[in-house]
């Protein structure tokens, strides 16, 4: 399809497109043709401008300069309701939903059915919802809120909302961040049935088997500049990572061989009703223990529960041979434990607060004088671990939510890691963060656990864990089902693990 | 917390699978069911206490006094339930009042539903002011409100100058509106309750209803779902004036003598129901019938503390204590429904 130089003008085009935050140029220049019937991929590091791209068009974010085109006519969105007027339907990054509201009510909100009378159709509203949820796969009731669903679950309500707009212009944001394969495989078939209807579909992903099994042509940027638009069969990996960096990226996974100490921290019999039962591991000190496992299995909860946020109902948590007191985040902190938590913006970031106020936030007794925080002290041990971090922000007094999603990461890094742990746990250390970024990510785990630190990490990115890990604990509905030792874990045995469906219990 | 206490390993992770279905509506129908059998409960007791309490005066006078209340705990709930708070209803209600005296006064020939009409506009002007000034300035609108707070009082006692408006100034037509009975229920009461049941319905049924609990919900989420945030902010402003105005008018129907300080204090009274009707100060959550339920329990305690016996000064006490439990309740419910949920969606997926 997309023969070059169709006469029937793009659905959406951007040309030549800036904006500027304060002294921030996010978008120098760009331009971006999206076809009717077509894939487009989208890829760059984080902080290229892909964000700022996409609130572009969703008509968040109005441009400095350049245009914004609809069918080959120059147009302003002032509202992201003008987009939507306009047939563009956006799947944010971030799950935009309203807690209170059912999930139906999510989907269909400002567009519900409506019975002659003007009110809202609630069955109309129900079906449509089940239909779509259908052709997603998704087991989710139409009638709960949309408080307390998972990560995973928000974004398929996220997906099933945009898809059900009918759109002409269908852009997703990094969708697969929070999916299991079977999801994500589920939500490109649709992508593919839109396009073979006619929509023009962009797609943002940080993983390049999915851009190049889903995308027909890939547009590649660089610090908010275009860099190469080419149909997806003359573009290999290597090339687009090269053009995406600017240079050559040594190894996305430097693993350094390091020695093992003691035993740092042992669980036994853990358990908490109803979302995890008797899980046991021991992390001895230079070692990095991944926790795999498809979303939902209770991974994230398991390190939340170790660390004390959550209350277990049984087992013990010792770390250097001494038990923890259950349920006291505090403890755990005392006795040397820290946690990056999964959701760096809500759990793991006040997101209105400075960059040095969020990296010294876990130290804010360390850094005061006669109980007085001193805004000095601050601000040095933030420069501090900047720079070892290679943060890129614009000043430290900015405040978090200005910066891009791997950048955020080394804030909430920098904020544990000035603690001085003997125990990390990395929930989804690099989800939605870039190649670049992910890379100096793994290389500075590497360079912890070379220090001696222990490193518990949850990743739902298989190459992740098979690249980082010194041993692989693979849990299933809430148990753990395997665990496995650098070169026992390939893709083959930690999948059959993840899904329950080890041979010796078949049935 | 209540686990079968067997040691077996948990089967498949406790707790039965899927009781999902609709926590969230349940728990505002609880809410809403337990403050009418609160309400019951104390007029039965009273009864049974004091038969008068229910003569067929007593009941009118239960009616017309969670008239008012109610009304502005309807519109109040509007704006709470976007997340905004309005605390002005008080100085707009006795400006309202006011007006619709002055008014019969100026211009004696005045036919009666135009000067009615005449202070619902009052309100309706005084809450569009409020919602143009919470959206167009972006300041919070508990501050903006309490500024208009004043500002409507003193406005109120410039125009009044210190005199007030007598019955014999009202044409009788008017004053008996808050005599005459429509199937037993006094007129104010009945339009009180229609007030409630339209409101209720057009919010649990209209796009712009449900926007109104989807901005509370998430103001940037709403933004970029194209949701006219600003629009529908300051409509529910004006509404919410436009009620406050209606119960200026009830209240002079019904008393007949109105000067500069009508509904003085009123709008904490109001934010006071609304929360122990169950709307969240928080915003996204809530009904107008429990905002009007609470307005009833509230008037019902102040009737009902006399005959008990028991000093007037405590019913501040009380009703205290009631927000204080309800929205214990509240944080009780969500926590457990919060727990229902995350167990759910750990086995999902």
């Amino acid at each position: 399809m997309a023969d070059d130089r169709s006469p029937v003008p793009p659905p959406l085009a951007l040309v030549d497109v800036t904006k500027s935050f304060g002294s921030v140029r996010a978008l120098r220049g760009l331009s971006l043709h999206l076809r009717a019937g077509e894939i487009h991929a989208l890829v760059g590091e984080n902080g290229a401008g892909k964000s700022t791209l996409v609130k572009t068009i969703a008509g968040v974010h109005r441009p400095d300069g350049g245009q914004v085109l609809v069918d080959g006519e120059p147009t302003e969105f002032t509202a992201p309701a003008d987009a939507q007027r306009a047939g563009v339907a956006v799947i944010y990054q971030e799950p935009t939903l309203f807690p209170d509201l059912s999930v139906a009510e999510n989907i269909f909100v400002g567009r519900q059915p409506r019975t002659r009378l003007g009110t809202i159709d609630r069955t109309a509203m129900r079906r449509a919802t089940r239909e779509v949820f259908d052709r997603l796969g998704v087991d989710v009731d139409p009638d709960r809120p949309a408080r307390g669903l998972s990560i995973a679950d928000q974004q398929l309500v996220e997906i099933a909302k945009a898809i059900t707009r009918d759109a002409r212009v269908l852009v997703m944001d990094e969708p697969t961040a929070a999916l299991s394969g079977v999801e994500a495989e589920r939500l490109f078939t649709v992508a593919r049935a839109l396009r073979d209807g006619g929509a023009a579909l962009l797609f943002i992903s940080h993983r390049f088997d999915e851009v190049f099994g889903l995308c027909d042509r890939v547009t590649v940027v660089r610090d908010g500049a275009f860099v190469s638009c080419d149909p997806t069969g003359d573009l290999d990996v290597d090339t687009v990572v090269r053009r995406m960096v600017g240079r050559d990226v040594t190894s996305l996974y430097p693993k350094e061989e390091a020695g093992f100490g003691d035993t740092v921290l042992e669980v036994e019999g853990l358990t908490r009703h109803g979302v995890f039962s008797d899980v046991s591991f021991s992390v001895r000190a230079g070692e990095i223990v991944a926790l795999a496992g498809l979303v939902g299995a209770g991974r994230s909860e398991v390190v939340r529960a170790v660390f004390g946020v959550d209350r277990h109902d049984a087992g013990t948590v010792r770390v250097r041979g001494e038990d923890l007191p259950a349920g006291r985040p505090r403890a755990a902190m005392a006795a040397g434990m820290a946690l990056v938590p999964e959701d760096r913006r809500q759990q793991g970031l006040v997101m209105e607060s400075s960059i040095e106020r969020n990296a010294t936030a876990t130290r804010r007794w360390a850094l005061s004088r006669l109980g007085l925080l001193s805004s000095r002290a601050e601000r040095a041990s933030a420069r501090e671990w900047g720079t070892r971090l290679q943060l890129k922000a614009g000043a430290l007094t900015d405040p978090v939510s200005t910066l891009s999603g791997g950048n955020q990461q080394k804030v909430v890094l920098a904020k544990w890691l000035s603690t001085e742990p003997r125990v990390l746990f990395v929930d989804e250390p690099t989800r939605g963060i870039d190649v670049g970024t992910k890379a100096e990510v793994h290389r500075l785990l590497s360079t912890l656990a070379g220090q001696g630190l222990a490193i518990v990490m949850v990743s739902s990115e298989l190459p992740e864990v098979l690249g980082m890990a010194d041993r692989v604990l693979v849990m299933h509905e809430g148990r753990l089902t395997a665990e496995l030792d650098r070169d026992e874990a390939d893709e083959e045995s930690v999948m059959y693990a993840a899904t329950g469906q080890r041979p010796s219990e078949a049935a | 917390m209540n686990p079968p206490v067997t040691a077996p390993p948990a089967a498949t992770a406790g707790a039965p699978p899927e009781p999902t279905g609709r926590p969230s509506g349940r728990r505002r129908q609880v809410r809403e069911i337990g403050v009418l059998l609160a309400v019951v409960l104390l007029v039965g007791a009273t009864w049974l206490h004091n038969p008068g309490f229910l003569s067929s005066q007593g009941v009118r006078d239960l009616f017309l006094g969670a008239t008012v209340l109610s009304v502005l705990a309807v519109g109040q709930a509007l704006v709470l339930i976007t997340r905004n708070v309005d605390l002005s209803v008080g100085s707009v209600m006795g400006l309202a009042a006011f007006g619709t005296g002055i008014l019969f006064v100026t211009f004696p020939g005045l036919p009666v539903p135009v000067v009615m009409l005449a202070g619902v506009l009052i309100g309706l002007v005084c809450g569009l002011a409020n919602g143009l000034l919470v959206t167009a300035v972006q300041v919070p609108a508990l501050v903006v409100t309490l500024g208009t707070l004043y500002a409507y009082r003193g406005l109120n006692h410039w125009w009044a100058g210190g005199g007030q408006v007598n019955a014999h100034d009202m044409p009788e037509s008017f004053l008996t509106l808050g005599r005459i009975s429509v199937l037993g229920v006094p007129l104010p009461a009945a339009i009180a309750v229609a007030v409630v049941i339209a409101v209720g319905f057009y919010l649990a049924n209209y796009r712009s209803g449900r926007e109104l609990y989807a901005i509370g919900s998430d103001a940037d989420a709403a933004r970029l779902s194209g949701i006219p945030a600003g629009r529908r902010v300051i409509v529910a402003f004006a509404a919410n004036g436009a009620l406050a105005g209606l119960a200026g008018v009830l209240f002079a129907a019904r008393y007949g003598t109105v000067d500069s300080t009508v509904g003085t204090g009123m709008e904490l009274q109001v934010v006071a129901a609304a929360v122990v009707g169950g709307v969240a100060i928080a915003g996204g959550v809530g009904t107008v019938y429990g905002a009007a339920l609470g307005a009833v329990l509230l008037t019902t305690i102040t009737a009902a503390l006399p005959i008990w016996q028991i000093n007037q000064f405590w019913q501040q006490a009380v009703v205290g204590a009631l927000i204080l439990a309800a929205i214990g309740l509240d944080r009780l419910l969500a926590l457990r429904t919060a727990r229902k949920l995350r167990g759910g969606g750990a086995r999902g997926a």
